[in-house]
């Protein structure tokens, strides 16, 4: 039977999603639920004088209002990086502070959404205000330095890269800025909580349900196996469903406090206050180069917002770390606080906007060298981690360059900016590398063979359209010789084997890891019965000459020599077989692990008009090995088009003076439409990457957003002379 | 004239009636969705803003988000439910899923109706057409060439097309 | 949403009746924009006047032009055979605004009564002397992208977002208005109002009246025209600015001409100015920048939108050219 890894196979559960059927966490049936709509603070800074809920509880059909007044304890918890983290260190409706725009101040429950909604809106208060700070260029003088993030360098110094700088013969210095964005999966986030006694029951649309079960019942104070947390289904995410939010806490205790079930689902404005965001960054780069092209000094500083009460940083400063060989080099990182929400996790979070920013710079040196872009790369090609001096897993980015600009014919671009044109447009071509470092977390899986030959492979993780199911399915069909179909991925119960977030690129790479651990386990330990039983066609064949496939176990190279796995479990009596794995990442790290690409960029821009249109996209990417192409191809396609979002459209915007947030809706916060993405044309370089885990995984999720951006910026450049250091570059920045 | 804080209302989804007791600020999104339980339509923005909540009404796509139920009955409401004929899925159900047409899925069934609902338009040939054609519905995903490419495949084995 | 009682009319006088009377009661048709601005709590009726069952959809050419009814979908005038042949222009600028659901909803009287994308508008925590008369403007000193850039006051700069108005503008369309007191015909540049010192009130439409048509005028525009839109996405997404052009040419001069803009004004604004330099002169590029230079001599820009003066301009600029080339 042919194997199945590395093929383009249908997702799994493509017709769960196709025909509506596919239950996400606010559409699960419940008896007598009853909604929760949550009201936020409209000012940024300040507290509530007086609240008054008189006039909301007698509407029709209201159960009941919860304020910081009645709300009962909640423990706060620390945000990100630690476990059971929330999103924000900040436990809801405990005091009357506010700290930012669209923080959750009370939450009303009625027997409809439509009463309750109406309810949140009669809730009157009445707060003191204090002039909030709201503009990270106005408050610098407030940022402090930041040595490490969790487990993230951000403060580093190699060689002396100021003094290096200083005399570079050639030199190139800019600041790049990139603006607050909102995550916006399609799916607003959404919770409903069943108590039953003791005990909680939480559908809830996140990126991790153990971290939710561990941070949920901590803030709440209850033992964490009183909760159980559930998410069949979750529509996208990008980070801003990893953290515990307000309102998964909300809805557990109002349906604790009105004894029913409580569905709190965010409206598409509050999740542009209640569930973090990426902050915006004001990064300097310094390159020094010799007149031949090689990098004598790298500095890469700046600043990133975090709120009032909480730290958290934008790493952007990662791939500076890790792209080129550079002996001097230079990173630092300052936070400023300011009366916003506690930004967040949104794919490739640091690496999305400080590879623009790099690659941006990199464009820069080329042109002054005037040296191809790819040339100038590869003069300055890291062949070991620049940081690290410790050696690649595996790096294949020469041949990303080789086969991305061979695909998209780079040679036929003229190097100077302007000489492009069609008609009355100019033409534009750029490339910029992508790199995202390879994440891999504990997990855990249980393979089970059932005496009908079906086979349930099941570990806690989170599908949140990444294909997971499907290779999870397409790692245990090949390790034991069934079809896929034969196969059922058992996820998102907190009952169920313990995983990690869908985070870091590392789903594959880590729950892989565990199911194709505990499938071989389980054929083990069925091709050991069989070993033993005098019965058996394999009686006393060795393990190394034992073949898996067609749904049997038989003799290398004799077929007819062996059974099926009904036949081994019928005749032990056995209703199913199964076996567990951890999965465990090496302690060690002799190796540096990342995925590497290139992408290159054709745009099309109109020069009086300021329009940037794309006409295509070819990137080629090495992610060590690809379980499925299709569900890979379309995780970097899909990362490509947030890319062009944060290149062209995306931007969230702050009033200065109130601290609220003026375009927290779709029309108004735009992503890229259908209209907006050209052809895409996605290519893998084969990697066999022995280094990094036992199915050689890297991770496809978030190194396809890295690279695009600068690439587009650069062909923008390219085109119009133009150099655009301001996300998003919109027409009246071309003008 | 009727004038009513809850009306009976008779919604006609999939060819099934439905009897409702409805407030009239209810949303055609929510009746389906909170009252008649067919969840396949999705709400992504509430606004008008992304599409997820597209379904066809008497043919047409439109966005159930933004227009309350009271207001159509006698009209013929076709939601992604009905579009399998039991195991056999629509045609362009089955273009997504060979073309990869979405990722976490919650886009797609307005992806999918408004694709529908461009086939009963005239669906023009050209891809850029298609994609300003489909640009009512936001994929965060971002499975924009896997649903152009489902469509072109649909629309080439219709015949008069 | 506040509560309110729904009335399904089912003829005119009932409808209007059914509004008359208080200033909290609206007609209801397509409810793109009504329902959305429920939900923010924008708009607050307590009566919903539900007219979709009026018989006022047809869309009829006549001696004199054509009529559309006012309850006419978007799309069903976009894709009117004599609207494709007789105005193109109407049909390029409908199909340039919103999506096809929407078109799909909405109707033609419902998008003569859209209200602005001001964001401060729209946020009900926000001072808006439109919203809430007296309670001051938070966009003259606040974000101002997208406001406008002509005819505002020191009460509102908020801009209309329709972009079929903009054709209609240009197109010289009238409105047909239904009334307790009678009907009455009102020229498009007439229905929407500038915000002066009454920035709540968007078209000088009454509390009892109820648009039923729109007159086109028989138009010599079906060959030289252009609706331009620029915008931050290629679709679905307001107008930074845009353009209606529409030209007369005969034996090589420019015998009548049509310019409005969208994205730039409380009402679609007409530039007059403009037509006035290209009636008579030679259709170039020299002709066509002399009238877009002269079209922004009376702008005024905020802080944020000042890129909306140059982008105008050459907007102006393309959108004649592109209807130039058109023929």
């Amino acid at each position: 039977m042919n194997k199945t890894i590395g093929k383009p196979i249908n997702r799994v559960d493509g017709r769960l999603k196709v025909t509506g059927e596919a239950k996400y966490s606010g559409e699960i049936p419940l008896e007598n639920i009853a909604y929760g709509v949550i009201i936020t603070s409209t000012i940024a800074r300040g507290r509530i004088k007086h609240i008054n809920t008189s006039v909301a509880e007698k509407s029709p059909g209201v159960i009941g209002i919860i304020t910081h007044l009645d709300a009962p304890k909640l423990y706060a918890r620390p945000n990100f990086g630690h476990e059971g983290a929330a999103g924000e260190k900040l436990a809801p409706l405990q005091n009357s502070t506010i700290y930012y725009s669209g923080q959750a101040i009370g939450v009303a429950i009625a027997d409809t959404l439509e009463r309750a909604t109406y309810a949140a809106s009669l809730v009157k208060v009445d707060y003191v205000v204090e002039t909030p700070l709201t503009e990270m260029g106005k408050e610098r003088d407030r940022a402090y330095p930041i040595e490490k993030f969790v487990e993230f360098t951000v403060e580093f110094a190699l060689g002396d890269a100021d003094a290096e700088f200083a005399k570079a013969e050639v030199k190139i210095e800019a600041t790049y800025t990139t603006p607050t964005e909102h995550h916006n999966p399609m799916e607003p986030h959404a919770t409903a909580a069943v108590w039953e006694g003791e005990n909680l029951t939480v559908y809830d649309s996140t990126q991790y349900i153990f971290g939710m079960r561990e941070g949920l019942a901590k803030m709440l104070g209850i033992p964490h196996a009183n909760v159980r947390v559930l998410c069949k289904f979750i529509g996208g995410s990008f980070g801003c469903k990893y953290g515990l939010w307000a309102h998964t806490p909300l809805a557990a205790i109002a349906a604790r406090q009105f004894r029913r079930p409580v569905k709190i689902v965010l409206t598409r404005e509050q999740m542009f206050g209640l569930v973090g965001h990426r902050s915006e960054t004001e990064q300097q780069i310094k390159l020094g180069a010799t007149p031949e092209g090689r990098l004598t000094a790298l500095i890469h500083q700046g600043i990133s917002q975090t709120s009032i009460f909480d730290e958290f940083v934008e790493t952007f400063t990662t791939t500076s770390r890790t792209m080129y060989a550079v002996p001097n080099l230079r990173t630092a990182q300052s936070v400023v606080p300011l009366n916003k929400g506690t930004p967040t996790i949104m794919r490739a979070p640091g690496e999305s906007v400080g590879t623009f920013a790099l690659e941006s710079a990199m464009d820069e040196l080329a042109w002054a060298l005037k040296l191809d872009p790819i040339e100038l790369r590869l003069r300055n090609y890291a062949e070991v981690h620049p940081a690290r001096q410790v050696p690649w897993s595996s790096k294949s980015l020469k041949e990303c360059y080789a086969l991305a600009a061979e695909k998209f014919g780079w040679s036929r671009r003229t190097p100077e900016p302007g000489s492009m044109r069609d008609d009355r447009y100019l033409i534009g071509m750029g490339m910029a590398s992508a790199c995202f470092p390879m994440e891999h977390f504990p997990a855990s899986a249980i393979a089970r063979i059932f005496a009908d030959g079906s086979v349930v492979v099941q570990s806690g993780s989170q599908e949140i359209g990444t294909g997971t199911a499907t290779v999870m399915a397409q790692l245990t069909a090949d390790m034991l010789g069934v079809p896929v179909e034969k196969v059922r991925f058992e996820f998102g119960d907190t009952e169920l084997a313990r995983s990690p977030g869908t985070v870091g690129s590392g789903t594959a790479a880590s729950v892989g890891t565990a199911v194709h651990g505990a499938a071989k386990a389980v054929r083990a330990k069925v091709v050991a019965l069989a070993q033993k039983d005098p019965n058996s066609p394999l009686y006393g064949v060795p393990e190394p000459d034992i073949e898996t496939s067609q749904e049997r176990i038989f003799v290398k190279n004799n077929s007819a020599k062996g059974e099926t796995y009904q036949a081994v479990l019928a005749r032990h009596n056995l209703e199913y077989i199964d076996a567990n794995f951890d999965a465990k990442p090496e302690e060690e790290e002799e190796f540096a692990k990342c995925s590497f690409g290139a992408h290159f960029v054709e745009v099309r821009v109109d020069p009086e008009l300021g329009e940037v249109r794309l006409t295509r996209v070819v990137g080629a990417f090495a992610a060590g090995r690809i379980l499925n192409e299709k569900t890979a191809r379309s995780q970097i396609s899909g990362a490509t088009i947030m890319g062009i979002g944060m290149a062209l459209h995306e931007e969230t915007i702050t009033d200065p003076h109130t601290g609220r947030i003026v375009n927290d809706n779709l029309a108004e916060y735009h992503l890229p439409v259908n209209a907006d993405i050209p052809p895409i044309d996605i290519y893998f370089i084969d990697e066999v990457d022995t280094h990094v885990n036992p199915i050689g995984v890297k991770g496809a999720g978030e190194v396809g957003i890295t690279g695009i951006i600068a690439a587009i910026a650069n062909a923008i450049y390219h085109a119009t002379g133009k150099r655009i250091r301001d996300l998003p570059i919109t027409p009246d920045k071309l003008l | 004239m009727v004038n009513s804080d809850n009306l009976n209302l008779l919604l006609k989804v999939n060819g099934t009636q439905h009897t409702l007791q409805i407030d009239p600020r209810v949303t055609l999104l929510d009746a389906l969705r909170e009252k008649i339980g067919l969840t396949g339509t999705k709400k992504g923005c509430d606004r008008g803003q992304c599409g997820a909540c597209t379904v066809l009404v008497d043919g047409r796509r439109i966005n159930s988000c933004l227009t309350l139920a009271v207001m159509y009955q006698e009209t013929e409401i076709t939601t992604i439910e009905e579009l399998a004929k039991g195991d056999e899925l629509h045609p362009m159900q089955a273009a997504f899923i060979k073309h990869d047409g979405f990722q976490c899925g919650y886009c797609t069934p307005g992806q999918i109706m408004s694709a529908v609902g461009l086939l009963a338009e005239g669906c023009p040939s050209d891809d850029a057409e298609i994609k300003e054609c489909m640009s009512g519905n936001i994929c965060r995903c971002s499975a924009y060439p896997g649903i152009v490419a489902a469509i072109q495949e649909v629309r080439q084995m219709q015949p008069n097309l | 949403m506040k509560p309110f009682s729904y009335v399904r009319a089912t003829n005119q006088n009932t409808a209007i009746q059914g509004v008359a009377d208080r200033q909290s009661a609206k007609f209801i048709a397509g409810g793109t924009n009504l329902i959305d601005l429920m939900k923010v709590e924008v708009a607050q009726p307590d009566r919903l006047v539900d007219i979709t069952q009026l018989p006022l959809s047809e869309i009829e050419i006549n001696s004199d032009g054509l009529r559309i009814g006012a309850l006419a979908r978007n799309s069903d005038l976009a894709y009117n055979p004599e609207v494709r042949s007789h105005y193109p222009l109407l049909s390029q600028a409908i199909l340039a605004g919103a999506s096809p659901q929407l078109r799909n909803m909405a109707t033609v009287g419902g998008n003569l009564m859209q209200r602005t994308r001001c964001y401060y508008f729209m946020d009900i925590a926000a001072p808006c002397n439109k919203r809430d008369p007296g309670a001051g403007c938070a966009a003259i000193e606040g974000y101002n992208r997208i406001h406008a850039i002509f005819g505002a006051s020191d009460k509102c700069i908020a801009t209309h977002p329709s972009d079929m108005c903009v054709g209609l503008a240009a197109l010289d369309a009238k409105v047909r208005v239904a009334g307790s007191n009678g009907d009455r015909i009102i020229p498009i540049a007439d229905f929407h109002r500038l915000p002066g010192d009454i920035p709540e009130r968007d078209t000088v439409l009454e509390q009892d009246e109820l648009i039923v048509a729109i007159d086109l005028p028989n138009s010599p525009f079906a060959k030289n025209y252009h609706y331009l839109k620029v915008r931050d996405r290629a679709s679905y997404a307001f107008a930074l600015v845009s353009v209606a052009a529409a030209l007369e040419i005969e034996n090589g001069t420019i015998k009548a001409a049509r310019i409005a803009l969208g994205g730039v004004a409380h009402k679609p604004w007409r530039a007059f100015v403009a037509e006035d330099i290209l009636v008579g002169a030679k259709p170039t590029e020299e002709t066509f920048a002399a009238a877009a230079t002269a079209t922004i001599r009376e702008a005024k820009p905020y802080r944020h939108n000042q890129f909306k003066v140059e982008m105008a301009k050459r907007a102006i600029v393309r959108a004649l050219i592109n209807a130039t080339e058109k023929s």
